[in-house]
């Protein structure tokens, strides 16, 4: 049975279903908080920590994190939004994100979050580092420079046994996605189109794309902000 | 009041950020009211002839005249504004940050499908007239002191003249969702 919990988000009293994550629980009650690598019906992750929040002192990922009876969660403080924010300036720094030259610009989650921050310059040091673009997939291409780790395409995309078609390959800061040659040969188009579209950046794009198909101003983040079509709810 | 003085400069940039700026169409009057521009490409004056009150900076740091041209912009701008995605973080020149020099300069000049044949003597220019090639593209603020970051690519028109009229007149500076953006 569905139990209802009460809770509180910046001192807002919201109220939510026993099981619920707080980004879920957060996003019914009208309240964004920002994910990058959590899909909606996927198990959580917790991977890039953007959705940090403060309960009882403590950060956690409100991905992760049920609701649980008389939270009290501390989200748009200015110290976590400028967490947030470094955590977005760092993604930007780490990878090689050169936005106007990238198909997936204006749709792209991560470039959306820097237009909500209003990163205006990442407060660290661009590393430039030294990443490849993979064409051997013959449905898709992997641009390592612009991937986040995020796993997404990992826990989205299986086969019908269950099996990831993705998976991590090497360690440490060498870490990149790899696709299973075996599992993926048989991909369909509609497959393939779908691994483009669960990556919340540019790192996962179809061979034969229509590139950048969407003009200027009609992209999904040029005129409203990730996150507003949760909050216009608000009241 | 005498009027701001404005210097421009392009380095590794496109001009586009230039264009941007003459993209404020017939406010460039209302601007022209405020400010009187000195170095800039926008009316050829070569070099400094005083001291500036706003340097605007387009492209980032190719060759080592473009490091020269921007510490002198440091030394002669009370403010320096890095505009555009090129001046921030090297924009699409630093794409061959991770790709050594020399296999740039060949692909370029020995290698490059238009170049076959055109270069018999294969020769990668290399007269001490010409600027330094740097191993990567720098952005601006890692060379010399950046006050103010205006993003874009180009930066929207309108962002580039409330920046300038927020420093003109020492207002705070509208930012809307939709002038802040990435390409």
């Amino acid at each position: 049975m569905n139990q209802l919990i009460e809770f509180k988000i910046d001192g807002k009293e919201c109220m939510g279903q026993k099981g619920q994550s707080i980004v879920d629980a957060a996003k019914d009650n009208h309240i964004y908080i920002p994910t990058l690598c959590n899909i909606p019906g996927i198990k959580p992750r917790g991977a890039c920590r953007i959705c940090s929040v403060r309960v009882n002192g403590r950060l956690m990922t409100a991905c992760t994190s049920p609701i649980a009876e008389g939270m009290d969660i501390e989200s748009k403080t200015p110290d976590i939004e400028n967490l947030r924010k470094a955590i977005i300036e760092l993604l930007f720094t780490e990878g090689n994100h050169f936005c106007p030259s990238c198909e997936r610009s204006g749709n792209c989650e991560l470039q959306a979050l820097g237009y909500r921050y209003q990163m205006l310059v990442p407060r660290f040091k661009f590393q430039f580092t030294q990443r490849t673009v993979e064409a051997s997939h013959p449905k898709l291409i992997k641009d390592h420079n612009r991937c986040i780790l995020c796993k997404r395409c990992i826990r989205a995309i299986k086969d019908e046994k269950g099996r990831s078609l993705f998976a991590f390959g090497k360690r440490g800061h060498h870490v990149q996605i790899n696709i299973d040659t075996k599992l993926s040969k048989n991909m369909t188009d509609n497959e393939a189109k779908e691994a483009t579209e669960i990556c919340p950046v540019g790192a996962i794009l179809l061979k034969k794309g229509d590139g950048f198909c969407d003009p200027i101003g009609k992209r999904k983040y040029d005129h409203y902000a990730i996150g507003s079509e949760i909050e216009t709810l608000e009241k | 009041m005498s009027k701001t003085i404005i210097a421009t400069t392009s380095l590794a940039g496109c001009f586009g950020c230039h264009m941007s700026l003459l993209d404020i169409d017939e406010k460039i009057l209302d601007l022209i009211e405020l400010v009187e521009f000195n170095k800039s490409p926008i009316n050829d004056i070569k070099e400094f002839t005083k001291m500036c009150d706003i340097g605007l900076i387009e492209g980032g740091c190719c060759n080592d005249e473009n490091v020269h041209i921007l510490k002198d912009f440091r030394a002669h701008c009370k403010i320096l504004v890095s505009v555009g995605e090129c001046a921030i973080m090297g924009g699409l020149p630093a794409l061959r940050n991770n790709i050594p020099l020399q296999e740039c300069l060949e692909e370029a000049y020995l290698n490059g499908p238009s170049v076959m044949g055109n270069n018999e003597n294969a020769v990668i220019p290399n007269d001490e007239e010409l600027p330094v090639i740097l191993n990567k593209v720098y952005p601006c603020h890692e060379v010399v002191r950046i006050d103010y970051y205006l993003p874009g690519c180009p930066p929207r028109a309108e962002l580039i003249w409330e920046a300038l009229l927020a420093l003109v007149t020492g207002d705070p500076l509208k930012l809307p969702y939709e002038v802040v953006k990435f390409d």
